[in-house]
């Protein structure tokens, strides 16, 4: 699970600052994926970015199961992102030099502990490949891999450390209707699956069947929840 | 190391070319530093063959001490004999000179003069390469290897120096004084042919052991004493080739360590957007340096290594026609110096690692 308890987050703009995030809290349970939607600007991937620990909030807490990855040091919140954060960019961001299966090793090597997550990795990573309908083109590069191809295998990276929480997002942006339609009922079954927090970020609410939750943002803060799961409704103080 | 050597592997072209680059610096700094070892050898391999802890020179009143000016009479030797601490005086004169050939079966070209070292070395002096040629007569000589073969002489055969002629008592180790292989006199006939061609007949430099008062004692004779290796740069013909050959190895150092410093850091920021990434997944800095600097490594290991192999066989192809070392000196450590350069070249580029900014990831949507 991962909640966040009245965070605000701002951003130096001139002489004064621009409010990106204004007091939001929720909380996204396991095995639900929760969408977030709102207008460009409204502060959506400015939340996601503060739930990935890549930006720390002006104020407010930001709980990864029992941990406030808030008061994390950089390498702390570094570490936490790699054993229990997984994320799935806008663009697939794989990286160039791997195939198909090494996108998904490579998670076990970025703490320089992969000696003790090697097998690990390499056992869930012939899974999910074969999960997301890749294991026969895991040889492949990025560049031989269609658009969707390459965002299932960012979805597969994503889990392959096991993760408490999934952050997505806009993973339909760069894909057409019926990929991304794909991409989204792909997102729902591994959150079920695994059961793991999605956080995912969208705009386009034609994906909205396959959300547990859909939380609008609009100037940073919260103005609708809708059909959420209970714990979303407690959190967010939505009606 | 994981995606680093994923790196090497894709971008293969762009490695080997760098590789290449590394390769071929190797190869001219191998090059540079064995011809370099190859001609101080024949320089001064005679004066480093020399017994003793310290070599003793004429101070001048004015400049440094030289070989080629230093005279040591008799009263000098006598002093340094006579200090507290001394225990080996061995006064050893040099002098550059021709020898002949005398006619024999072994002497195909025995009219062409040949230019020779002559050193006057008494008989029983300490053992060391260049006093294990001396002879023990004055009708007699000892001859450097590459004496020899020059003169195409052997044992028993004869050779004219300065009009007197000589019979080959001996053939020892590879001495060389000023690029003219070493003849061994003794000091008696040494004296007379150094008369002969202008000298004066006194000792150049003495061999001195023991544990005086090295300054007091060079103070009171006005002379100049050094250790062997310290005692080169009296020799003009070492400071000049060893200071330009020395000073082109260090530019090319310096030239080695731009090209990789320049490479891994145009390198690095065209993956800066992967190291992000990367980075937004949990990697840590410290495996982003690592593998970085592991690449590096790989790449310079490869490439000096295939550099040094080019030197040694080349080295090994010229060494008969060319001064050429080949030893860990000249192949060794030019390597490891290359191979930290290197590496403090590529460090530069560590700073576009460390700098990357995993936020950068999630696009511009914020």
């Amino acid at each position: 699970m991962i909640r966040l308890d009245d965070v605000t987050l701002t951003y130096p703009d001139g002489d004064s600052r621009t409010t990106a995030v204004d007091h939001v809290s929720l909380s996204a349970p396991d095995g639900v994926v929760t969408g977030i939607t709102g207008p460009s600007g409204s502060g959506k991937s400015s939340l996601l970015a503060v739930a990935a620990t890549l930006i720390r909030p002006d104020s407010g807490h930001v709980w990864i199961d029992d941990v406030d990855a808030a008061t994390l040091t950089r390498n702390e919140a570094t570490a936490l992102r790699r054993n229990e954060i997984g994320i799935v960019f806008q663009q697939s961001n794989l990286v160039p030099a791997l195939t198909a299966r090494e996108q998904l090793l490579v998670m076990a090597e970025l703490g320089g502990d992969g000696h003790r997550r090697r097998a690990a990795v390499h056992r869930r990573a012939e899974e999910l490949l074969d999960a997301v309908g890749l294991a026969q083109h895991a040889r492949k590069r990025p560049a031989q891999l269609s658009g969707g191809q390459r965002q299932r295998v960012a979805i597969a990276r994503a889990l392959v450390n096991e993760p408490s929480v999934l952050l997505v997002d806009e993973p339909t942006s760069a894909l057409d209707q019926e990929r991304g339609a794909a991409i989204m009922a792909l997102i729902a079954q591994l959150t079920h699956e695994q059961c793991t927090a999605t956080l995912l970020v969208t705009h386009d609410l034609g994906h909205r069947g396959t959300l547990d939750g859909l939380v609008t943002l609009v100037d940073g803060g919260i103005t609708d929840v809708a059909h959420p799961p209970a714990a979303l409704l407690e959190a967010t103080g939505a009606r | 190391m994981f995606v680093a050597w994923r790196d090497l592997r894709s971008a293969r072209g762009r490695f080997v070319l760098i590789g290449s680059v590394v390769a071929l610096i190797t190869l001219l700094v191998g090059f540079l530093a064995g011809l370099t070892g190859g001609l101080a050898t024949q320089d001064v391999s005679a004066v480093l063959g020399l017994p003793g802890d310290r070599l003793v020179l004429q101070q001048p009143v004015d400049g440094k001490p030289s070989f080629s000016e230093s005279s040591i009479d008799t009263s000098t030797v006598a002093a340094w004999r006579d200090t507290g601490g001394v225990d080996e005086v061995t006064p050893v004169g040099i002098a550059q000179g021709r020898a002949t050939a005398e006619g024999r079966a072994t002497a195909p070209r025995s009219s062409s003069a040949v230019a020779v070292a002559l050193f006057g070395v008494p008989h029983g002096a300490p053992r060391s390469m260049t006093t294990d040629l001396a002879p023990t007569t004055d009708e007699t000589v000892g001859l450097s290897s590459g004496a020899a073969a020059d003169l195409h002489v052997g044992v028993g055969d004869r050779v004219t120096i300065t009009g007197t002629t000589y019979r080959v008592a001996t053939v020892g180790g590879d001495a060389w004084y000023s690029h003219t292989p070493v003849v061994a006199l003794s000091p008696d006939a040494w004296a007379q042919a150094d008369r002969r061609l202008g000298g004066d007949g006194t000792a150049t430099v003495l061999a001195v052991s023991g544990t005086p008062d090295w300054a007091a004692a060079a103070a009171r004779t006005h002379t100049a004493a050094a250790s062997p290796l310290m005692s080169l740069p009296a020799l003009q013909t070492f400071t000049s080739e060893v200071g330009s050959l020395g000073l082109m190895i260090v530019m090319l150092f310096g030239v080695s360590a731009l090209v990789v410093g320049a490479f891994f850091t145009v390198w690095t920021m065209q993956r800066s957007a992967d190291i992000a990434v990367l980075k937004a997944l949990g990697a840590s800095d410290a495996s982003l340096v690592r593998d970085a600097l592991g690449q590096a490594l790989v790449v310079l290991v490869v490439g000096i290594g295939v550099g040094i192999g080019l030197v040694t066989v080349l080295g090994a192809l010229a060494g008969g026609a060319l001064p050429f070392l080949l030893s860990p000196l000249t192949t060794v450590l030019p390597a490891t110096v290359m191979v930290v350069l290197g590496l403090a070249g590529a460090a530069v580029a560590l700073r576009t690692v460390t700098r990357a900014d995993p936020l950068t990831a999630l696009g511009s949507n914020r």
